[in-house]
């Protein structure tokens, strides 16, 4: 397989208006050209300008990536699309809330790991764990794998959230 | 502290401001304060059409024929969902459009009051942008970007949908000019190293050809005078897409006819075994490239494009330069000339000839018939009679289409409206509506087959209305002609409802509707028939009898490469199509 057909993982973000509508822009014409999310979030970022920011991670070759991109630019709402998984270095961050229910050695185990993976115990009772964790989509895949046979019961995950290295702003 | 005006007064300065002189709209509860505006100013008409579809298509048909943005107004709920269609239409062309949708009070949205749509929710994929209006303080604002996007950078339609309590309130209104927008900013020069890329790729060329499309259009007349110069000036060979037509004038000899699935032998095979293909304005929609693996492909390729989005979508391209046609064609021109550019003239007069081997294959010439009337014949004696005047063609889809694309010649820009991305029957009447309105002096003429003129034939009403004398000149086949012919290549003969069954006696139905009815049904009495249309004062409806089983040629067919294509000769032939080939549109 060439590389122009390989399927690869990209965080793209897109800073926007914050206007009625936007996300249902993006989210349409995601679905509306057939394109792929993997996680999607947006928060305001400037209530000033009252901007936006969306950070989605995308699955697609490097063409098909490069066409979301334009097509993304071509919203009116949108002011800047960056790849950051090509154009910079960059730190990607993900937080999941991890519901594990278990009493014994399932329980310690589980405590135990938490630990090791850092994530906080954010609420306990007798027989159940509710975990946070946050770090990279990989490492909160690792612990969610880690606590399945440990008692999972569910799992809330907000998406990455992402920002390039050093001084420059997007 | 600005002028305040309620919102209805708002939208009517606003179009004013716009220049703004027609508008094509239906009525409805949501929109009546707009209206009662309407009704005490004189500056602009309104002309009320029949569906809200036949105002969507008549201000596509006023907006290409004038370069100007159309402007439609609409109530809500079914107001709004009727003007889809023609808002799609829109989008895929490029025409610029604001349209005006009523909407139910703000306080009311949500709760599924009467006639209420989720109207920016439905048009959002079909527009280039829309706005819902829940501020008065927004209206103006609001109004100057909804023409700014409609009509710069890659044109499209915009919706506003302004909800009727907001057309009643009080609020400010500011110029134009005090308007700017935020994000959107469209690129218009092309940035000059790609230009002398492509400069470069063209002075070493052996095989060139120009592949230009609306795009050259949508730029404006000057677009069209740079092509020209610069076609003349490298001595290659123009093709152009369905909406290009017109951009190059087709009695010059470098012009090789339409490109595509019903373009001509010489421009196709000419694209397929280019070396360098120069694209401005152009999409490589698919009724253009045929099966993409097999497209060209031995060529180096330049696109000209205003939108970013269509760079590399469906052909990966060497040289692409984003902008505007006319902006990068002169400064492409500068380049080449003060690169004192000499094209290669051994190579180039080595193209020539076997371009010209191409062009003898004469791939449009069809069997005449003594007594009965050819649709090709049709269109080629409407051409003949139409020519010398001042004239505008508007088309519906299908057979009779690719047929005025391939047999009506176009020498300038803005003269043939036709819907070619959505491929949308029912196009050609409110278009041409919408074309008379602009040219009130014209002859404007929609070639139309006896199937889709009766999804908009309401529109005839809205020109007797209006005194727009529009002629629908109609190839009567009694078929869906283009889905028989597939039915025919690919689906065994079994022709599935492609049959027109109970058909109206279209010279009664024009009496009906207060116009004239002109019947033609042998070649002996075709071209008195179109004098007698031309000198008739009112819109005509034309029923031309054509003969009933011809098929569109030359085609590609589907999953077919250019150099693959069907002549009229090799009817009867098995035609072999690929299951992939079935499979696509």
């Amino acid at each position: 397989m060439s590389a122009e057909n390989q399927i690869e993982r990209h965080t793209l973000s897109v800073l926007v208006d914050n206007e009625a509508g936007v996300l249902a822009r993006v989210i349409g014409l995601f679905s509306g050209r057939g394109y792929n999310i993997d996680s999607l979030t947006v928060a305001e970022v400037d209530d000033q300008e009252h901007m936006s920011r969306i950070t989605i991670v995308t699955l697609g070759t490097p063409p098909m990536i490069e066409q979301i991109k334009a097509q993304l630019g071509r919203l009116v709402p949108v002011h800047r699309v960056v790849d950051l998984t090509v154009e910079c270095e960059s730190v990607e961050r993900e937080l999941a809330l991890v519901k594990v229910a278990g009493k014994g050695d399932a329980r310690v185990e589980a405590l135990r790991m938490s630990e090791a993976f850092r994530a906080r115990v954010v609420d306990a009772t007798p027989d159940s764990f509710v975990f946070e964790i946050t770090g990279n989509t990989e490492k909160i895949d690792a612990f969610i794998g880690l606590m399945k046979p440990l008692g999972l019961r569910e799992v809330s995950r907000t998406g990455a959230a992402a920002i390039s290295r050093g001084p420059e702003a997007m | 502290m600005d002028k305040q005006l309620n919102g209805a007064q708002i939208v009517l300065q606003s179009l004013q401001d716009h220049g703004v002189e027609h508008i094509f709209g239906y009525p409805g509860g949501a929109v009546l304060p707009i209206y009662d505006e309407i009704f005490q100013q004189e500056s602009i008409e309104h002309i009320l059409v029949r569906h809200e579809q036949g105002a969507t298509h008549a201000a596509e048909g006023y907006a290409r024929s004038t370069g100007k943005c159309g402007v439609v107004l609409v109530t809500s709920g079914p107001g709004a969902t009727n003007a889809v269609t023609g808002l799609t239409d829109a989008l895929m062309d490029s025409i610029p459009m604001v349209c005006i949708t009523g909407q139910v009070p703000t306080h009311l949205i949500g709760g599924d009051a009467f006639q209420e749509a989720d109207t920016v929710g439905i048009t959002r994929p079909c527009t280039k942008h829309n706005y819902l209006v829940k501020d008065i303080n927004d209206l103006a604002r609001i109004m100057h970007e909804a023409f700014q996007v409609a009509t710069t950078g890659r044109p499209g339609p915009v919706v506003v949908d302004i909800p009727k309590d907001i057309q009643f309130a009080l609020g400010p209104y500011m110029k134009p000019k005090a308007v700017k927008h935020k994000s959107y900013q469209p690129q218009l020069k092309g940035d000059m190293a790609a230009i002398k890329q492509a400069v470069e790729l063209i002075a070493n060329a052996k095989k060139p050809i120009f592949y230009t499309g609306g795009g050259i259009i949508n730029s404006g007349p000057q677009a069209s005078q740079l092509l020209r110069e610069f076609v003349k000036l490298t001595g290659f060979p123009i093709t152009s897409t369905l909406m290009g037509l017109g951009s190059y004038p087709s009695a010059d000899k470098q012009w090789l006819g339409m490109l595509g699935m019903h373009g001509t032998y010489e421009a196709n095979w000419a694209m397929h075994d280019c070396d360098v293909m120069i694209n401005i304005g152009a999409r490589f929609d698919d009724r253009i490239t045929g099966t993409l693996d097999k497209f060209a492909p031995n060529s180096k390729k330049i696109h000209v494009d205003i939108d970013p989005s269509s760079i590399n979508k469906n052909v990966m391209v060497d040289v692409a330069i984003v902008g505007d046609c006319a902006h990068v064609l002169e400064d492409m021109l500068r380049v080449y000339k003060s690169d004192a550019v000499t094209p290669d003239k051994k190579a180039l007069a080595s193209w020539w000839e076997e371009i010209e081997g191409w062009r003898d294959r004469k791939c449009l010439a069809y069997k005449k018939d003594a007594k009965a009337i050819k649709p090709q014949y049709a269109v080629e004696r409407l051409y003949e009679l139409t020519k010398d005047a001042d004239t505008y063609i508007t088309t519906e889809v299908g057979q009779h289409q690719m047929w005025a694309a391939q047999y009506y010649r176009f020498e300038d820009p803005n003269r043939w409206m036709t819907s070619g991305g959505l491929g949308t029957m029912g196009y050609g009447i409110p278009a041409a509506v919408g074309v008379q309105v602009a040219h009130p002096k014209s002859l404007v003429i929609d070639i139309a087959g006896e199937a889709s003129v009766q999804m908009t034939m309401q529109e005839i009403s809205t020109a007797v209305q209006y005194r727009l004398p529009i002629k629908i000149f109609i190839l009567n086949n009694e078929y869906m002609g283009m889905v028989r012919q597939w039915q025919e290549l690919l689906h065994g003969g079994r022709y599935s409802s492609s049959y027109s069954e109970a058909l109206p006696d279209f010279v009664k139905l024009a009496e009906a509707y207060g116009a004239t009815g002109i019947r033609a049904e042998t070649a002996a009495e075709l071209d008195d028939a179109i004098k007698r249309m031309i000198d008739t004062p009112g819109p005509v409806i034309f029923d031309c009898i054509v003969t009933k089983d011809e098929n569109c040629f030359p085609m590609i067919p589907s999953g077919a490469a250019h150099n693959e294509m069907l002549l009229a000769d090799s009817e009867g032939l098995d035609i072999e199509v690929s299951d992939a080939g079935k499979a696509l549109v």
